[in-house]
């Protein structure tokens, strides 16, 4: 009963009318950062943590704020994904891929309500997860060496295949192109590439000026395109009700998503775009080819929110165990500990029970406030579809700027991210998918990292790559998500529709 | 409270919607030239938290994040768009000092900033896992110059960073005569280093003292070395690399520079204001949570050391073959 008494003792210090304010308010901008394209959890919390100072916040007040926010971040990030088929943060990416076509599909509300929900049960499941494994969960990270890491991400990509196009190949030159990008900047040998000199580049390019650019960008000269009069965006509304159906009939994606996601969110270097991503791949292969995927099927809505929001708590695990943060916003996180004098480590449980059980006790708080909250709030969110596209693709376009240059305060990423708005638009035009573009933006070099750093460990002989059974394991993983796909098409031999 | 917490609250959404667009006036600023969350992001937000928390300053220091050009994109903006800003400072570590010995910077040289000091150093160390056969520096040292294959160093900084430099100076020591056969690997910061290490992936970790404490504390990580000239209060127990016979100090400074275009009274004025921060009870507190060890070294004092510094990285460099 030791978790009971634990569990009480972080209520004990996060339950006070003042840190549920801090909450109530945490999770009202952090889902209003994560809703706006560009403002991402990572800097949304690095934008708020001087706000902790000017308030005099004492350690457990500012985490419940900063997690409130980060978690708000989370929910928020699905909203633009559904209903302007824009995500919001690079996690919600997956969330497009069905949410919008259901949102077309005249059920806006009800996808806003399942994936609401489903965030809420990947987020409750790994917060669980941290509450009863941490310590124990931070041996995952011994196991996973360069090559296992390797393993990982090459198993992200050949999943790829049938994901958002049904043509293969499509998706392999997209992801190529993906991984084209993620190749300029400094090298892990610390030699810069494809820069042409240029400073702005040597840190590579940020995945969030890629997004904003290949989705909201695109998404307005498709807009210029057809002088102003239409638009893909625009999705009829429906009354909000609770989709209780819906609910029931994705419990076990959910809770097979959570697991996908929580153990990707574990890993340090996999992060919240992984989880969510493998799980809505697992869920499309065990949904097979009659189960919707890509056209607005509840599981395609469901999998990878309850994936994203599940690693998103994951990530804290190494986070608070390892000091090793698993994301962008985990590392701003860390940061902010760091500012508090609480160091991250193996001892952090046994040391600062305060700090680790408030923080645990905010989570679950944050959790139940942003149910609540993003419910009734869905009416509000829904509204958004009522404006005229020509009044909000202007807006969606200026904060997107707004947003893209608080990253770095540099109009290089401004122009970087018109032309990823160009590239969006010709791939789209080519009915090439542009969700695997973004997957090796941000998978690339963490893959090719691993690859290197691998050969150096064991003096460049590959087998160093089949050397554990966790690699062999995910090698065959990989193979089996690569040539599966080809192999049910030619079986099933059924007509396929095209989708974009 | 309340009133007054609405008040802000208010503030933080102008924020977020454009924090560097809207930047409040006469607040100064110090950029980070890094994302959130590792060192230089640090040195900003804990020296700016103190100096307004200690009355230095009478508004709250805004941190802002300019990764970029490990730190070359902030300073060469600083140089080329900033050169006057008295409400400016950068946050800066060895790393800035390596960079700029290696001319990495894009042809941007120290004397185009003013360094305005350090106020603690991050002691480099040598550590292993609690399981691994290298019971002191030696063992590990000689294991490498018998068979530089036979072990692999993993660092939280890049090939040709400060942590890849510590094991070569020591291994230089050492009598390895070709340090180019040493195998490194740069991962994402110190903590994928140390968790590596504890897996056995890599047999032996360089880092910084900051990013082992908690590994320290839980015993899953033995170090071999801290490589300043005497121990470390708080940690005496790690013997020194000069105990072991091997003659090399090395740690990460966290200081700040400012434009180098700013009065000489400006200098003078954060320069004290640094001088508070150091001889603060917080900033005390704060090395002593993250196991910097105290090394102050304010105004022309520390610009001497910075030029020292520079020409000292830039020899060995060229000696193993990262620079011509």
């Amino acid at each position: 009963m030791d978790i009971m008494s634990n569990l009480a003792l972080g209520f004990s210090i996060a339950l006070s009318p003042y840190t549920l304010m801090l909450a109530v308010a945490g999770c009202f901008l952090g889902t209003i950062i994560g809703a706006l394209p560009g403002l991402g959890p990572s800097n949304g919390v690095a934008i708020l943590i001087p706000i902790t100072f000017t308030l005099g916040l004492d350690a457990t007040s500012a985490l419940v704020l900063m997690t409130s926010v980060y978690y708000g971040a989370m929910y928020g990030g699905r909203i633009s994904s559904i209903l302007l088929n824009i995500p919001g943060d690079e996690p919600a990416l997956m969330t497009t891929l069905d949410g919008y076509p259901m949102a077309k599909a005249g059920r806006a509300g009800d996808a806003l309500v399942l994936s609401g929900f489903a965030s809420f049960y990947g987020a409750l499941f790994a917060t669980i997860g941290l509450m009863f494994l941490a310590p124990l969960l931070s041996r995952v990270a011994y196991q996973f060496g360069q090559a296992e890491y390797f393993a990982l991400y090459l198993l992200a990509f050949c999943t790829l295949g049938g994901m958002a196009s049904n043509n293969q190949a499509k998706s392999a030159i997209a992801a190529c192109i993906g991984l084209g990008i993620a190749m300029i900047g400094y090298d892990s040998r610390g030699m810069p590439r494809l820069t042409g000199g240029n400073l702005h580049l040597f840190d590579g390019i940020d995945f969030l000026v890629a997004i904003v650019g290949l989705f909201a960008i695109a998404e307005v000269f498709f807009f210029i395109e057809s002088h102003g009069k239409k638009s893909s965006i625009g999705v009829k509304l429906d009354k909000v009700r609770i989709p209780w159906k819906d609910i029931y009939a994705t419990r076990w994606t959910m809770f097979r998503s959570s697991v996908v996601g929580f153990i990707a969110g574990i890993l340090p270097g996999a992060g919240a775009s992984l989880g969510s991503f493998l799980a809505y791949m697992s869920e499309k292969s065990i949904a097979g080819k009659d189960g919707g995927f890509g056209k607005g099927a509840i599981k395609g809505v469901a999998a990878p929110e309850a994936g994203n929001n599940a690693a998103a708590g994951g990530a804290l695990v190494p986070m608070l165990t390892l000091g090793v943060p698993g994301s962008g916003t985990t590392a701003v996180l860390l940061a902010l500990l760091m500012t508090l004098n609480i160091t991250p480590g193996p001892t952090l449980f046994t040391d600062r029970p305060e700090v680790v059980w408030g923080l645990i006790a905010s989570l679950l708080i944050a959790n139940f406030v942003l149910l609540l909250m993003n419910v009734p709030m869905v009416k509000i969110f829904v509204k958004v579809l009522m404006v005229p596209p020509w009044i909000l693709l202007p807006g969606v376009t200026m904060v997107s700027f707004v947003g893209i240059y608080s990253l770095s305060g540099s109009y290089f990423d401004l122009l970087l991210m018109v032309g990823f708005g160009v590239l969006g638009y010709v791939l789209r035009k080519l009915d090439i998918p542009t969700v695997p573009v973004i997957l090796g933006i941000l998978l690339g070099g963490h893959m090719e990292d691993a690859l290197r750093n691998a050969m150096v460990i064991s003096g460049g002989d590959f087998m160093y790559l089949f050397s554990s059974p966790i690699a062999i394991g995910l090698w065959i993983a990989a193979i089996v998500g690569f040539v599966a796909p080809m192999f049910l098409r030619r079986f099933l031999k059924k007509p396929q529709a095209v989708t974009d | 409270m309340r009133k007054n917490f609405f008040k802000t609250f208010a503030i933080a959404a102008t924020l977020s919607m454009g924090a560097p667009v809207i930047a409040t006036a006469q607040a100064a600023e110090c950029i980070a030239p890094a994302n959130p969350g590792g060192g230089w992001d640090f040195t900003c937000r804990q020296i700016g938290k103190i100096m307004f928390d200690i009355g230095a300053v009478d508004k709250p220091i805004q941190v802002t994040n300019m990764a970029g050009g490990g730190g070359g994109l902030a300073f060469t903006n600083v140089v080329a768009e900033r050169n006057e800003d008295a409400n400016l400072i950068i946050a800066a570590s060895t790393a800035t000092s390596t960079r700029l010995a290696q001319n990495a910077y894009a042809g941007m040289t120290a004397d185009q900033v003013r360094f305005v000091g350090a106020i603690g150093i991050d002691p480099g160390v040598i550590v292993v896992a609690a399981d691994s056969p290298f019971m002191t520096l030696s063992d590990l040292l000689e294991a490498v110059v018998a068979d530089p294959s036979s072990v692999t160093f993993a660092g939280g900084s890049a090939v040709g960073g400060f942590d890849h430099m510590k094991p070569l100076m020591l291994l230089q020591r050492a009598g390895l005569t070709d340090i180019t056969t040493v195998k490194y690997i740069g991962l994402d910061g110190g903590g994928d280093a140390i968790t590596q290490t504890i897996g056995g992936f890599t047999q032996a970790m360089t880092g910084d003292m900051s990013e082992i404490v908690g590994f320290l504390t839980s015993g899953d990580v033995r170090a071999l070395a801290v490589l300043t000239s005497e121990r470390v209060e708080g940690f005496e127990d790690i013997p020194t690399a000069i105990e072991q016979g091997y003659d090399v100090v090395a740690g990460n400074w966290r200081g700040l520079y400012i434009p180098r275009g700013v009065s000489d009274e400006t200098f003078d004025l954060w320069a004290g204001r640094l001088q508070q921060v150091a001889d603060s009870d917080e900033w005390a507190e704060a090395m002593a949570a993250n196991g910097l060890a105290p090394f102050t070294l304010v105004g022309d004092d520390f610009q001497a050391y910075i030029d020292n510094l520079i020409v000292e990285i830039r020899q060995m460099s060229i000696e193993i073959g990262v620079i011509q």
